[in-house]
């Protein structure tokens, strides 16, 4: 068990230590009612802010992923890897169980590290705190966290993540942003996958970017097939492209060994 | 689901600011257009409260009401939940508030 917090890691680490230390308020008299105003997220806000701090100091961008189960995640990051090496992705897997995305990855090429949730529907930054530490980025490099596949509850769990993106795929329905409306609101990059079934399946791209926009006016949108190919190349570059103007700001906003 | 870990961090808060007092009220804001559904932490509460201060309190949740801009028309409105539209027509709201998840306070022995 992990001493600073209690939680299941055997190795305790210095960041970890930092982020979870709570200053406990002292009682004050006999007043019977304790006014507190504190947020229900604040401490995986705290973590997430760590986290954050954490990969700037090393110049490591992070994107979290998400999506329904089987909206083709795991097989996009397959894609990235065959077709942008270049962009030295590695994955952080988030399955209520099983090894099995991790070794897909794994097979594609990319360091990977698998977390499971147990009956927990969303990564939380606490969990991805302990999988960088395990994973060791390198300077650089780019780390995706495949979150759990669920449209809801990873909505509201920063995990210290660059960009938000939601992969939508064409077999779901096209009226899916204005149904979950708390994850396409907060997402940075709305990709639409599986286009090659869309002449098999009744979905409309140019409907499902509108309600996405509606929502959330600046969302950069992408049409791509993971599994064929058709359009990969170009969320790559637009990938790409987003890491090295980050890269060229990170240097100077990055305090290496100050605590957020 | 996630009201489940989101419970299980509203117990933790209480445990330290409580300095190991029986707690006996728990008021719990909860905005409108957060992602949560009350009724889901109140049948988590009582689980995550047993052994803990907070065993057998009750637990008050204080509804906030949503607020919102309309990048269309221009006007705010109010929005009982976040898949509501502008009276307008628009989808296209900017949130001003009502997505708070804040525990407010606790009342102790």
């Amino acid at each position: 068990m992990c001493v600073t917090c209690g939680c299941s890691d055997p190795k305790p680490n210095r960041e970890h230590e930092r982020a979870t230390s709570v200053r406990l308020r002292k009682p004050r008299g006999p007043e019977r009612t304790l006014k507190l105003e504190r947020s229900l997220l604040e401490k995986n806000q705290r973590l997430a802010e760590q986290n954050r701090a954490w990969l700037a100091e090393r110049s490591v961008l992070a994107f979290n992923l998400m999506g329904s189960p089987g909206a083709g995640k795991t097989a996009l990051l397959e894609a990235i890897a065959r077709f942008a090496p270049e962009l030295g992705a590695l994955v952080v897997e988030g399955d209520q169980a099983t090894e099995r995305d991790a070794e897909r990855i794994r097979r594609a090429g990319c360091r990977a590290i698998q977390i499971n949730t147990g009956t927990g529907c969303h990564l939380d930054a606490h969990a991805v705190l302990h999988a960088l530490a395990a994973l060791a980025p390198e300077p650089g490099s780019r780390v995706f966290l495949e979150n759990v596949g669920n449209l809801v509850c990873p909505a509201l769990f920063d995990l210290g993540e660059a960009l938000r993106i939601v992969v939508l795929s064409v077999t779901e329905g096209d009226d899916k942003p204005l149904k979950y409306p708390h994850m396409f609101r907060a997402c940075d990059a709305l990709v639409l996958n599986k286009i090659d079934l869309l002449p098999h399946v009744q979905f409309d791209p140019k409907q499902a970017i509108e309600h996405a926009r509606a929502l959330n006016p600046r969302v950069s949108t992408f049409e791509l097939s993971a599994t064929s190919g058709q359009g990969v190349e170009s969320f790559c570059a637009w990938l790409c492209a987003f890491g090295s103007e980050s890269a060229q700001r990170t240097p100077e906003s990055a305090q290496p060994g100050s605590s957020p | 689901m996630h009201e489940l870990a989101l419970t299980e961090d509203l117990v933790a808060l209480i445990g330290e600011h409580c300095a190991g007092r029986t707690v006996t009220r728990v008021v719990l804001e909860i905005g409108k257009l957060a992602a949560v559904v009350p009724d889901a932490f109140r049948f988590c509460f009582e689980l995550c409260a047993e052994g803990t201060p907070a065993a057998g309190a009750e637990l008050e949740i204080v509804e906030l009401p949503g607020r919102a801009l309309c990048r269309e028309c221009g006007r705010e409105c109010d929005l009982d939940s976040a898949f509501e539209r502008c009276p307008c027509g628009s989808f296209s709201l900017q949130l001003l508030s009502g997505e708070q998840l804040r525990l407010r306070e606790v009342e102790v022995m």
